[in-house]
């Protein structure tokens, strides 16, 4: 079994959050709303990533654009 | 969802056809209450889903309340076709003096309710078609206007009745068609119908199907007037192990659709196909080009990569699958890149290398491209829409066939 | 030209704020159809990709100023009939059924309701049509680059009973080259508001069609339907047709429906088998494998 899977990390999709975006509860709302698939949620901390959501991004970008530019990189891991 | 004969003779009861005083009784005790009650002799009737009672013995007459007993003791513990009986019909034995045959069904080319009438009743109405047509009158109504009895009469006096039986039979078809068309039923039969020695005419056997997209809005009818539950749905289809699986599958999340089916099918090359046609046609070409499909699938409406990640998980899991084959015709609402991520997916979480289980990919269109960046990471062989449809199954079961 | 559609044509969306709705609105605007109203009771005053909505078709037809051509329905089953009866009393005269699941006794009313008005209803259970370049009316082919990718303009006329395949046909028919007329995601049900048979007409009547497609499956008398008409009438147009299911033929498959609500074995006659000698027998030629149409089409020309 690959690493990947076992580990319980996703396969596909990375999500990369700036440390200010990592640390803005308002923000954190925010993503929890815009993203379609859930893969956030929001804490008193800031805004944190649902790994076991992670695969179903659906690449709509709408988090990329509600965070301030650069904030947030959706990283495709199969290159 | 089809009826047994006790719920089905209720439905034109109901509507004002005449029946006989009948009782559903589902121990031997009730059956010689019945029996008494009716006084005479009777006719002990299997209530079952299925043809070819009277022939299995499902069907017995009797001349005492305790002969019924008897009788009901028997055909309550007899399987018919793999069918357990409901319970029992204890009917009065008619004095018949001539069979008929009333039907509705639906005619697909008019678009409209078809009432049939013939004088030979008793027997099969198709097999009266074929060899009598003169004695089998046919007539359309309209889904908008009433249904008049003349309509009704015309059909009966096509097939040369006349007389009071003629002015019987009438009201008696008028209505089988009004309650065709307002419980939504694809099929409305009573046979025989029988003509008394008296005079009289009764609906003495009655089959009766409702289509399973109406039996929601005929919950009055179906809950109240026949107490059915809600959960009895009459499907006599029992799923496999994989059929419930995928189901399971299914309901556990609301983005798209998938279905699996596998009775019958016992191949080695595991199908994730998708959507009704492409299905049809993709079985059609593995079949057609020597392979051995080991399921049946359809995917649409875009599910989640879970989704067809469960789904392509079921199919590699099953008994004798070697690889599976992804395959569709061009989709334009499905994603091609989430279905690729599902069945990746599924191959990795069963410690599969995908370029290895998955004997071809072939679906075209929406992010494709996406799609095919996906697939060329892990190898595994990618078609697009310039590769048919019968190619890429052939390609699969050269591949699937190469392997074993 | 084309058939059932102008680059004139006007429709309306009713049941537009749903989710399949807006995308459909929104390929149809991009595809350069005109959208001119939608509908959604309790929704008034709300816009959907710039689309107005309305409470009722006879505001939208008002709003419009003059008669609307069609509506592309797509409401919930239960209130479907309501839906299409509403736009046939407001003059609408082509109206494309997307709901699936729809009690064929509705279907049949709506039908007949719609032969009454002297107005055609497609579908139930379809993607809608498309004549190439000139106007997409409902999600068939999907977003307008793909269904521009998939649909050139040419001389074949398209009919299916699967939505995925008519855009599967007609991207065979585009990459060989002859084009599509116009293509009509007919619908999967049992009974539809529009058969093979009933449309054929249109195509016979339209100068760029020079040869119909058809896709089928067993279950139903559409095919047979069909071929009495090919028998019945000299069209000059060659037909050819693909019929999926013919693993459905298995006795063990008899009473189980694939694909569609209309396709299943219940008989002899509705087999994947039988229809395919009836349809022989009217001199419609059969083929086996999609990309075997494009050749035989153009031996069907060419005669």
């Amino acid at each position: 079994m690959s690493d990947a899977a076992s580990a319980g990390d996703s396969i596909f999709i990375e999500i990369e959050m700036s440390d200010a975006v990592a640390s803005d509860p308002e923000l954190a709302t925010k993503l929890q709303e815009v993203c379609p698939v859930s893969i956030f949620k929001a804490t008193d901390s800031g805004p944190e990533i649902v790994v076991s959501q992670l695969d179903e991004c659906v690449l709509c970008e709408l988090c990329v654009e509600a965070a301030p530019q650069g904030g947030i990189e959706i990283i495709k891991k199969y290159g | 969802m089809r009826f047994f004969e006790f719920e089905a003779r209720r439905i034109v009861e109901q509507a004002g056809i005449p029946v006989t005083s009948y009782g559903f009784c589902t121990t031997p005790d009730e059956a010689r209450e019945a029996a008494a009650e009716i006084g005479g002799p009777t006719v002990v009737k299997s209530q079952v889903l299925t043809g070819g009672r009277m022939k299995a013995g499902g069907v017995k007459f009797a001349d005492t309340p305790d002969e019924a007993a008897a009788h009901a003791e028997e055909i309550l513990k007899l399987e018919i076709n793999g069918h357990m009986p409901r319970g029992v019909l204890v009917d009065p034995k008619a004095e018949v003096k001539q069979e008929y045959y009333a039907g509705v069904v639906w005619d697909g080319t008019a678009k409209k309710p078809l009432m049939l009438f013939s004088d030979m009743g008793g027997i099969d109405i198709e097999q009266v078609a074929e060899e009598h047509p003169d004695h089998v009158g046919r007539g359309h109504i309209s889904n908008l206007d009433p249904v008049f009895d003349f309509q009704a009469k015309e059909v009966i006096a096509a097939t040369g009745v006349t007389g009071s039986q003629l002015n019987r039979a009438t009201p008696i078809l008028a209505r089988l068609a009004e309650l065709f068309r307002d419980g939504d039923m694809l099929l409305a039969e009573i046979n025989p119908l029988a003509e008394l020695t008296d005079g009289r005419f009764v609906a003495l056997d009655a089959h009766m199907e409702m289509e399973d997209e109406a039996t929601g809005r005929q919950a009055e009818l179906l809950r109240e007037k026949l107490g059915i539950a809600e959960d009895d749905t009459r499907d006599t289809y029992v799923p496999s192990e994989f059929e419930r699986r995928v189901k399971a599958i299914d309901a556990a999340d609301h983005r798209g659709v998938i279905q699996g089916k596998d009775h019958n099918f016992d191949g080695n090359l595991g199908l994730v196909i998708g959507a009704g046609g492409g299905s049809l046609t993709l079985t059609d070409a593995v079949r057609s080009q020597g392979g051995k499909p080991a399921n049946y699938s359809e995917i649409g409406g875009n599910p989640s990569v879970a989704k067809a990640c469960g789904l392509a998980k079921e199919v590699l899991q099953k008994d004798g699958v070697e690889k599976i084959a992804v395959m569709m015709s061009i989709v334009s609402n499905t994603r091609v890149d989430i279905v690729a991520r599902g069945v990746i997916k599924a191959c990795l979480e069963l410690g599969r290398d995908p370029s290895e289980a998955i004997a071809v990919f072939r679906i075209p269109g929406a992010w494709e491209d996406e799609g095919a960046r996906i697939l060329d990471h892990y190898g595994v062989e990618y078609y697009d829409r310039s590769v048919s449809l019968w190619d890429a199954a052939g390609r699969a079961v050269e591949k699937v066939q190469g392997a074993s | 030209m084309s058939v059932l559609l102008t680059p004139e044509t006007t429709f309306i969306v009713q049941g537009i704020t749903g989710r399949e709705a807006v995308n459909l609105t929104r390929e149809c605007l991009d595809y350069g159809s005109r959208v001119v109203g939608g509908v959604t009771p309790g929704r008034k005053g709300r816009e959907v990709h710039g689309v107005p909505v309305f409470d009722t078709v006879g505001q939208a037809v008002e709003h419009h100023g003059s008669q609307i051509d069609g509506s592309v329905v797509t409401v919930p089953p239960a209130f479907t009939k309501d839906a299409v009866i509403e736009a046939l009393d407001n003059g609408i005269k082509l109206v494309v059924i997307v709901t699936e699941r729809i009690p064929r006794g509705d279907v049949a009313e709506m039908v007949e309701y719609a032969d009454r008005q002297g107005a055609r209803i497609i579908g139930p259970n379809c993607l809608g049509l498309i004549a190439p370049g000139i106007c997409k009316m409902g999600g068939i082919g999907g977003p307008a680059k793909d269904a521009e990718k998939a649909y050139e303009p040419g001389v074949v006329g398209v009919m299916s009973r699967s939505g995925g395949m008519t855009t599967e046909i007609s991207s065979t028919l585009t990459a060989a080259g002859l084009g599509v007329s116009t293509a009509i995601s007919i619908g999967g049900d049992a009974i539809i508001g529009s058969t093979y048979a009933e449309l054929m007409p249109f195509f016979e009547a339209d100068e760029q069609t020079e040869a119909i497609v058809i896709y089928s499956e067993p279950g139903g008398r559409m095919e047979a339907q069909l071929a009495e008409w090919v028998r019945e009438n000299d069209s000059r147009l060659p037909i050819v047709a693909f019929m999926a299911g013919k693993f459905m033929d298995d006795e063990e498959m008899q009473g189980m429906s694939f694909g569609h609500a209309g396709t299943i074995v219940e008989g002899k006659e509705d087999s994947a088998t039988e229809k395919i000698a009836r349809l022989e027998e009217a001199g419609i030629r059969v083929v086996e494998r999609i990309d075997e149409i494009p050749e035989a089409v153009r031996e069907g020309v060419s005669k």
